[in-house]
């Protein structure tokens, strides 16, 4: 095991009788880089954090975190962890500042850094004020702040984040991606799993898309781009009649025949550099109106559509 | 083994601070018992008979207090199912931790629940007139092994809790296996005045034995064999559920 990966799995595997949910992923992460793990409900994503965290062992297929075997060191593996997220709660009749007390001791921290600690992180997670009050009577998104900095309390060179933001309103959602960042920052691994694309987006260096318990992809945001075919070129014409002469006048610049729909032709192109002026001067020769002309990055929901099939997040109003 | 200790401390006091803040939880433990005493002593006890016995209030208190104290560990079945439902375990099996500590923990804050449940039915059994004729002796060691029953009990509340799907049914699966147990037994009335199969069973019933055990402790009546009966119980259904529990718990956690 390389000393530069934080966490990396070979050939993980685990049946829950005869429903198979992973069947052989291989994970890597770096130390101080995000991973993400994308996929729909029931793709495999909480079985694979499960494992990593220690809570299930793999019917195969060996992993380690921190340089430890998720088996066979599971016991000092946990001190190098936090994990946060819908399945690791937090009890709703102690107070927020009570739970972190709590995980600290847990942790073996001590009582009197237990205490200065969870001060410190209600702080942080602007949850001083509520950090008195029993957290049943929090709202979802103060939950989650209080979940992350449980799984922050012992300061764990790697955290697991199960579905951080699910269910959580778009403000919300925000402030915790900014403090997710605050702590790649300060150099944390995470390894988050969402089926959000934006989310994956917005905070992993590199993504591992998961389908029926399989990687299907992985690479960077731009590297799962590109496979769909790069960019598009979106041109609105003044009028939908000369669809088929700007067509033919925009053909050359693509390997693909440009699609009209409506007025709009849409052409895949991989130059970027020129081809906006390209297209308007090819069009303007051939005597083409042109009212707008748009590049279109195709995003990851397109990427996900065109490995998969389907869309990535079918039901969105999951319970927590 | 320090390490253990210390992390089922932490979770025992977890589980009792949350104990004031679930008003039903805290009624069922101080007033129920209570309720009972008064009713069984006022409505039923006029018509019981009780050869041998001052008042029937003398001959209650051992068998309520002794059924009110099994019933204690119910708060531990609630408790670890609600946990598992909630994902608290998860959380708790991903800290190092020692793992026995979740059960460890559970158990021992009943402990102290029932030491309170305790001191509040002896308070009020002194007020409409029961009377200890025995040594301090005696009345400590009978509230000695009233904590261990009780203790015995809450580990086979854990396994019906972990066994169950929800606290609701981790509840009536209690309820409906052991308040019968405690009814068909010498703890509410003579065993000579059931039917004969009933008696049969009522005399070999742990509860029996243990209510024997405690009357012998606390008003001096003839005990035979039943303070070691009581203990020989106790230890027995510790060794049988504790690992029902554990294995149980390494189970349902593992889902």
């Amino acid at each position: 095991m390389s000393g530069e990966e934080a966490v990396s799995a070979q050939g993980l595997r685990k049946s829950y009788g005869s429903v198979v949910a992973l069947r052989g992923i291989d994970l890597s992460v770096p130390q101080g880089t995000v991973l993400g793990l994308l996929g729909p409900n029931g793709a495999g994503k909480t079985t694979a954090v499960r494992i990593l965290t220690t809570l299930l062992p793999p019917d195969g297929g060996t992993a380690q975190v921190a340089g430890l075997d998720v088996v066979d060191e599971a016991a000092k593996l946990r001190s190098q962890i936090g994990l946060a997220g819908q399945y690791a709660a937090v009890d709703e009749n102690l107070t927020g500042r009570e739970n972190l007390e709590m995980v600290g001791r847990l942790y073996h921290l001590g009582g009197p850094e237990s205490r200065k600690r969870a001060g410190e992180l209600l702080e942080r997670f602007d949850l001083t004020e509520a950090g008195k009050r029993m957290v049943r009577t929090y709202s979802g998104g103060m939950r989650r702040r209080l979940g992350l900095a449980a799984a922050l309390v012992a300061r764990p060179p790697v955290i697991f984040l199960d579905e951080p933001t699910t269910g959580l309103d778009p403000l919300s959602r925000l402030g915790l991606w900014e403090t997710i960042e605050d702590r790649v920052a300060a150099g944390t691994t995470v390894l988050l799993t969402t089926q959000y694309l934006d989310e994956a987006d917005r905070l992993a260096d590199s993504i591992a898309v998961i389908d029926h318990g399989r990687v299907i992809a992985e690479g960077t945001s731009d590297q799962l781009k590109d496979r769909v075919g790069g960019e598009r070129l979106e041109v609105t014409l003044e009028s939908p009649a000369q669809a088929e002469s700007g067509i033919a006048a925009l053909a050359p610049m693509s390997e693909e025949r440009p699609e009209a729909e409506d007025g709009t032709l849409r052409v895949a192109f991989r130059r970027r550099q020129g081809a906006i002026a390209e297209a308007v001067r090819r069009l303007d020769e051939a005597g083409v109106a042109v009212e707008d002309v748009a590049v279109r990055r195709p995003t990851l929901d397109d990427v996900f559509i065109s490995l998969t099939g389907h869309a990535a997040a079918q039901d969105e109003d999951q319970p927590e | 083994m320090t390490q253990a200790l210390a992390d089922s401390l932490v979770l025992a006091r977890r589980n009792l601070l949350r104990i004031p803040r679930a008003p039903d939880l805290l009624l069922s433990f101080t007033v129920q018992p209570v309720m009972f005493v008064l009713l069984f002593a006022y409505v039923f006890g006029g018509a019981i008979e009780t050869p041998g016995f001052d008042d029937y209030k003398d001959f209650l208190m051992p068998g309520i207090i002794t059924q009110s104290i099994a019933f204690g560990g119910f708060i531990t079945a609630i408790g670890l199912s609600e946990d598992l439902n909630k994902g608290l375990i998860d959380r708790f099996r991903s800290l190092p931790m020692a793992r026995s500590a979740v059960l460890a923990g559970r158990t021992a804050a009943d402990v102290v629940t029932n030491l309170v449940s305790l001191t509040i039915m002896i308070t009020v059994g002194l007020i409409i007139g029961f009377d200890f004729k025995t040594s301090v002796a005696h009345v400590a060691a009978g509230i000695g092994l009233l904590l261990l029953f009780g203790y015995v009990f809450s580990w086979i509340f854990a396994f019906f809790g972990l066994k169950s799907s929800s606290p609701e049914s981790a509840q009536s699966i209690g309820f409906i296996t052991v308040f019968p147990l405690t009814f068909i037994s010498s703890a509410f009335v003579p065993t000579d005045s059931m039917p004969e199969a009933l008696q049969t069973f009522a005399d070999v019933n742990p509860f029996t034995v243990v209510v024997n055990a405690m009357r012998h402790l606390w008003l001096d009546t003839p005990a035979g064999n039943a303070v070691w009966g009581a203990l020989a119980w106790s230890v027995g259904l510790r060794a049988i559920f504790a690992p029902l529990a554990v294995r149980t718990y390494r189970r349902a956690a593992v889902k």
